[in-house]
């Protein structure tokens, strides 16, 4: 499966817009990414572990907190998206 | 850093807050991204005002949309480079809730002043990040 890297996570991906990981749920996923790119961490979770509030994730075109969240399964040709809300006034 | 956008796009992002007025607009710029730092807008997508409640004074992009955009600017070599919105009957200039719900760092945040129906003052500012920190820098728009 394929992560898409919005372009202000790059700099935590070596430039990387794509990367390829194994499937698996999207938390195996997650860690995976973080694992390979450490200073990603903290830039998607918080201090108490979950996904930082702003951070949306999308598998496909659906949004895993209407699927099962972290534990939404990711297949082999999905693609997977992290986009940052945003918003303003 | 500097953002350089041709007319016709900038006449756009303009002509949509005089469209939405006395609401909100707001859009995306995609583009390259230099190794720089300089950025080329190529494109503009209008997207709509997620915020119904206050759309004269906050907006919000659907993220279903920012997936939408994202991929398909992958599949013609863009990215997303930056943001634009429009402030009724205010300055152009970047609010504290700009700054607040700002989160894509490096990028540019266009905003357009509109004064009864009329665009007036467009500025940019680069959201930066230092020591967990944000903040808005001014940014220079070059019109090609």
């Amino acid at each position: 499966m394929k992560v898409l890297i919005p372009t202000p996570l790059r700099q935590y991906t070596g430039k990387q817009s794509t990367v390829d990981l194994g499937p698996g749920s999207v938390d195996d996923v997650l860690r995976e990414l973080t694992s390979r790119y450490p200073d990603l961490r903290k830039q998607l979770f918080g201090d108490d572990g979950r996904l930082r509030k702003f951070v949306n994730v999308y598998v496909n075109d659906e949004d895993i907190r209407y699927l099962e969240n972290e534990n939404t399964l990711v297949k082999p040709d999905d693609t997977m998206s992290i986009i940052p809300s945003v918003a303003g006034g | 850093m500097a953002l350089s956008i041709a007319k016709p796009e900038w006449m756009g992002l303009r002509q949509h807050g005089e469209e939405t007025y006395p609401n909100e607009c707001c859009g995306v710029l995609l583009g390259t991204l230099d190794s720089d730092g300089a950025k080329t807008v190529q494109a503009i997508v209008r997207c709509g005002n997620q915020r119904s409640d206050s759309p004269h004074n906050r907006y919000s992009i659907d993220p279903h949309e920012l997936v939408r955009i994202q991929r398909g600017a992958r599949e013609r070599a863009q990215d997303i480079i930056g943001f634009y919105h429009s402030h009724p009957q205010h300055p152009a200039h970047w609010s504290p809730t700009d700054l607040e719900e700002a989160h894509w760092i490096g990028c540019s945040y266009v905003i357009t002043s509109v004064m009864n129906g009329i665009a007036t003052q467009t500025n940019c500012f680069e959201l930066t990040a230092e020591n967990d920190s944000k903040s808005f820098r001014d940014e220079e728009i070059t019109v090609r």
